[in-house]
């Protein structure tokens, strides 16, 4: 376990890789990657029970999918300094003949991935039957899942949402990442969402919201009681309210971050608001 | 060379329901997913007998290919069943991502595929899949021609690790392949041997082939019959030695002109050993509705249409 100061230390250096990652390729996703810093921190330092190593069945601990493949960034971090793969191996984000592909894919063996995602929305459905693989094997362990929020335009979201409640899958917790913005702007403006907790509860889900979401001991005192609802006939969905763009200021609170990366002056900005804490790769 | 008659008429997805009662009782890691066509699948037995182990989906296709690649994680061995157009068009994305780039181990099981659904016409007639199959990387797709083939290659696909396209269909048609014979995904079968000219046929197309040889033969024309159940990894040695004898091929499939057996076929002789070939395939259309004989008629995808091939591409050598 460790402390609050130590996991925010943590997501200080998860953002520096993330602006260094983009910057070096010039492209890549920094927005939704920041605003979902703690969160992956939150997951893999505290609240997955993960067994050592990597095994692809991952039989006998917890798994986590993510289906908005294109904040890789983060998840290429956060992996890393999880002891998935060397942190060194960041360098290569979006390179050729590297495994940190654009989007995430079991296709080079990148330790800690299960599934390519990217084309979005079929993250749920493989989430799904990864729990109901572990209620056939008897495994008591959870799955756990992350979605944006404008992900949720695509339609095969709402098969699975439909599906899960229907068959009780009630050993996962779907997060989504509500962060109220997508490429073209917000997702008001773009496709509005309307009320996403009124709209899970109406697929009969459990659900609850982590308001601060870009704060640790918020996500972390929301997902254990994620974790408290699981096992009771209905699948659980966090709404977790973040900040696209979280931790660097000027590109918070836009969508204009989505899929760009910084230049040299901003990467300088970004980092100085953000001051190495575990070393950089 | 053993002579192959029909041994009385079944329809191939009876053999994979057949298959998936055997694999239900032989191996607990198959599970298998239907999108409410669980009668049209032949799903009934492997349901009654292994509840746990049976997923009905609902209409909602996307979502089952997903699950189904979602529980190989976990050691699963998926086989997904609904209409060819269901399982291949209708969710080409999510196999592609979910399933193919991520090397899922899942059986894409599709019947009622090609002109021979019948009735219900060209939007659930797809012509085309075999095509949208083979282009994925990693994807094997196996075509079958009877219901003692379709019984052999259910069980064969669960035991190969990696994704396959298994397409069989809907009617009535002749079961002439012995049940003892080994379904080798890959491996071509050599059904009747000729000189003159090889004709290499998949699926409904196999049997309408052994007639036509007949009738050849009471021409004077000599033909060799490759049953091709793999399209893809193509037993491309069986296809060239055969056709180093005879000199020209007519491919006979239920599937467009483009993207199918036919273009397999032509690519290998393009590298290998370029030779007059005749498509006996759909000439790039949709189907309409009518009884199955009648669209096949139509459609010149019957015995007749391949002898007139045959006769076409003997001009050619």
């Amino acid at each position: 376990m460790s402390n609050t100061q130590q996991l925010q230390d943590f997501t200080t250096q998860v953002r520096r890789d993330i602006l260094r990652m983009v910057h070096a390729v010039n492209s890549g996703h920094p927005g939704g990657s920041l605003g979902c810093a703690e969160f992956f921190v939150a997951l893999y330092q505290e609240l997955l029970d993960r067994k050592p190593g990597f095994d692809m069945n991952g039989i006998g601990e917890d798994l986590f999918f993510l289906s908005n493949g294109h904040i890789s960034p983060v998840f290429y971090s956060v992996l890393s300094r999880s002891g998935y793969f060397p942190v060194a191996e960041l360098a290569t984000f979006r390179k050729l003949n590297s495994r940190l592909q654009g989007h995430p894919t079991t296709h080079e063996g990148l330790p800690g991935i299960r599934m390519a995602s990217g084309s979005l929305g079929q993250g749920m459905s493989v989430a799904i039957g990864a729990a109901q693989a572990k209620k056939l094997n008897g495994d008591n362990h959870l799955i756990y899942s992350l979605h944006g929020d404008g992900e949720l335009q695509e339609g095969q979201n709402w098969e699975a949402i439909m599906y899960a409640s229907a068959k009780k899958v009630d050993n996962l917790i779907a997060t989504v990442d509500l962060n109220g913005q997508q490429i073209d702007g917000s997702t008001d403006d773009v496709l509005n969402l309307g009320n996403l907790k009124v709209k899970f509860e109406a697929f009969d889900w459990d659900v609850l919201e982590i308001k601060e979401g870009n704060n640790i001991e918020a996500i972390l005192a929301g997902m254990k009681e994620a974790k408290s609802r699981t096992g009771k006939g209905k699948p659980v969905c966090v709404l977790l309210h973040t900040v696209m763009g979280n931790g660097v200021d000027f590109m918070m609170h836009t969508h204009a971050w989505h899929g760009k990366a910084p230049n040299d002056e901003q990467l300088a900005t970004g980092l100085a608001q953000n001051v190495e804490t575990l070393g950089d790769y | 060379m053993k002579k192959y008659t029909n041994t009385g008429s079944k329809d191939t997805r009876s053999g994979f329901g057949a298959g998936m009662t055997e694999l239900g009782q032989k191996n607990e890691n198959v599970v298998a997913l239907c999108a409410d066509l669980i009668g049209s699948l032949k799903f009934d037995d492997f349901k009654k007998n292994h509840p746990e182990r049976f997923f009905q989906i609902g209409i909602a296709e996307a979502n089952m290919i997903g699950i189904a690649a979602g529980l190989t994680i976990g050691g699963k061995i998926p086989f997904t069943g609904t209409f060819a157009n269901f399982s291949t068009g209708r969710v080409y994305d999510q196999i592609r991502q979910s399933v193919a780039y991520s090397d899922k181990n899942v059986k894409i099981c599709a019947s009622h595929a090609g002109l021979t659904l019948g009735e219900d016409g060209a939007t659930h007639q797809i012509l085309e899949d075999i095509g949208l199959m083979k282009m994925l990387p990693g994807m094997t797709v196996i075509n079958t021609c009877d219901y003692n083939q379709t019984k052999a290659a259910t069980l064969a696909i669960a035991d190969h690790h990696g994704p396959v396209y298994l397409r069989f269909g809907r009617p009535v048609v002749p079961n002439f392949m012995p049940s003892d014979e080994p379904f080798v995904i890959g491996k071509a079968i050599l059904l009747n041997e000729g000189t003159d000219v090889t004709i290499v046929a998949t699926g409904h197309l196999v049997w309408e082939a052994l007639i036509a040889a007949e009738a050849l033969e009471a021409k004077g024309i000599s033909a060799e019959v490759i049953n091709i159940h793999t399209i893809k990894p193509l037993d491309e040695a069986a296809i060239l030695k055969s056709v180093a004898k005879t000199g020209c091929v007519v491919t006979a499939e239920e599937h467009n002109i483009l993207g199918g057996l036919g273009e397999s076929v032509a690519r290998t002789l393009a590298l290998n050993n370029p030779s007059p070939q005749e498509f006996v395939a759909v000439n790039d259309s949709f189907g309409e509705s009518g009884t199955p004989e009648q669209l096949m008629e139509k459609y010149k995808l019957n015995n007749q249409a391949i002898v007139e091939a045959v006769e076409k591409v003997l001009k050619r050598k």
